[in-house]
């Protein structure tokens, strides 16, 4: 992440805060108004207030936390297209990342890298599912990170579907952007799911115990977040997608695709979770030690 | 929906003053895909003064793309060099899409040996693959090796009719 504040500024967003998405044509000349507003690092971007940058550092965290787990599949992937594809993944949720915590941090005079890079432990709100380690045991285990990639890539898709239609228009630019990327990651995980699936005694059986592994943790997902309750207590209710309302239609389309791939649905609970209160497993030390190592040794250094 | 249309991804200003802003700034390469300019791949959306500063607005092709930071510091320097103090800024909305590319810069991509994206429909899904043309033999005959590529822009395919690998620039 770079220190230079990266500007997101909505180019139809001059003045009007009420959607005006038809008749695009004029909006060159409509943002001719946006920047106006020298050496101001956000020109054009209304700061996020409180309590929706509160919201979008969740959303932020969950990307971020996952494209550090995908990031150690590098050099470790079964082929070399997979080496390329899970860091490709995973650069494309550090964008969302990126994005939201920018946005996130506007609120409160912090930068990406201040929220990535100088927050506690507890301080990350990040769910359990996206902080698990790439396999059971701490190893790492490919069909544990495919089903993830699975889950989390449908979830993601229906989550940013719906925010792409927030009233918040920097929250529904990055949804809108990242719906389009997350196609690709499903697409990714369905094809390997259905093949490791389908394929030999030993992928079924691994795949099988992954998904034992993972169920519990999706529950998460979809339990009521206190940035979103916060949002509506206040009478917003038109900015944040609560996650409750995600639940049947991920459970539907993630079903589906282990019906397709031979897979049942295990038997077993899901977990309460705590990643949005601050809880968080101890693996989870380990990986923002390794995440945050460099930009602790050197506060401030750019490239 | 709107339609996203070519001309609606870059509309280079009509005025003088504004247009040599444009066009200083289009001749700055995807870094990636050195065949390209930012104004080919749509990625350039708009130049605007700001007193004495040019602003000028791209949007990204994939959220996490590296070479943004590149693309900003070429399009600064590209601004210097007609006296023009610059400053780059990034915006996401509309999302960007392979739909912007120009008919031009689909050709070079061809040339390149990079098989272009096809057009979609705005609002569709990912489109199917029906067959992929070789970029160097111009068979129909290939299949993908990898979704994934050297970027997230671009898949790994193989042509069997020729053998060759080549990169496709994946529709978006």
């Amino acid at each position: 992440m770079n220190d230079r504040l990266t500007i997101l500024q909505l180019t139809d967003a001059a003045g009007s805060r009420a959607a005006s998405a038809p008749g695009r044509a004029g909006s060159a000349e409509a943002s001719a108004a946006v920047a106006s507003a020298p050496g101001s690092a956000s020109a054009g971007v209304d700061a996020a207030t409180d309590a929706v940058a509160r919201y979008a550092l969740g959303l932020g965290d969950d990307a971020l936390v996952l494209a550090q787990r995908l990031g150690e599949w590098i050099a470790n992937a079964p082929e070399l297209e997979e080496d390329v594809a899970l860091g490709n993944i995973g650069l494309d949720l550090l964008g969302h990342a990126r994005a939201l915590l920018t946005y996130a941090g506007s609120a409160w005079g912090r930068t990406e890298d201040d929220l990535a890079y100088f927050r506690e432990e507890a301080q990350f709100q990040s769910r359990w599912l996206f902080e698990l380690p790439n396999g059971p045991d701490g190893g790492r285990d490919f069909a544990f990170t495919i089903l993830r990639q699975l889950i989390a890539s449908l979830y993601f898709g229906a989550l940013y579907r719906r925010l792409a239609s927030s009233s918040d228009e920097t929250l529904a630019a990055i949804a809108a952007k990242a719906v389009k990327e997350v196609a690709y990651h499903a697409e990714h995980a369905t094809l390997w799911t259905l093949r490791l699936g389908l394929g030999t005694d030993e992928s079924h059986r691994r795949m099988t115990r992954a998904l034992a592994d993972l169920w519990p943790f999706m529950g998460e997902l979809f339990a009521p977040d206190p940035a979103v309750r916060a949002l509506v207590a206040a009478g917003i209710d038109t900015v944040a997608v609560a996650p409750e309302s995600l639940c049947d239609e991920v459970l539907a389309v993630v079903g589906s695709v282990l019906e397709d791939s031979g897979l049942a649905v295990p038997e077993v609970p899901f977990l309460q979770g705590g990643g949005r209160l601050g809880r968080h497993s101890e693996q989870f030390g380990r990986l923002v030690g390794e995440m945050q190592l460099l930009a602790r040794a050197h506060p401030g250094a750019t490239w | 929906m709107t339609v996203l249309l070519e001309r609606e991804a870059r509309p280079r200003p009509v005025d003088p003053a504004r247009a040599a802003l444009w066009d200083a700034a289009a001749t700055v390469l995807d870094p990636e895909l050195p065949v390209l300019t930012i104004a080919d791949l749509g990625m350039l959306r708009g130049v605007e003064f700001d007193g004495d500063v040019a602003v000028v607005r791209i949007t990204p092709t994939y959220s996490g793309c590296p070479a943004i930071e590149a693309i900003r510091a070429d399009i600064v320097a590209a601004l210097a060099e007609i006296d023009q103090p610059a400053r780059v800024e990034v915006v996401l909305s509309p999302a960007w899409t392979t739909d912007w590319m120009s008919a031009d810069g689909r050709r070079k991509l061809q040339q390149y040996g990079i098989a272009p994206p096809r057009r979609r429909d705005a609002g569709g899904v990912v489109a199917l693959g029906l067959g992929v043309r070789c970029p160097q033999c111009g068979s129909l005959h290939t299949r993908e090796l990898s979704r994934y590529g050297s970027t997230s822009c671009k898949a790994l395919w193989q042509c069997q009719s020729c053998g060759e690998p080549f990169d496709r620039f994946k529709e978006l």
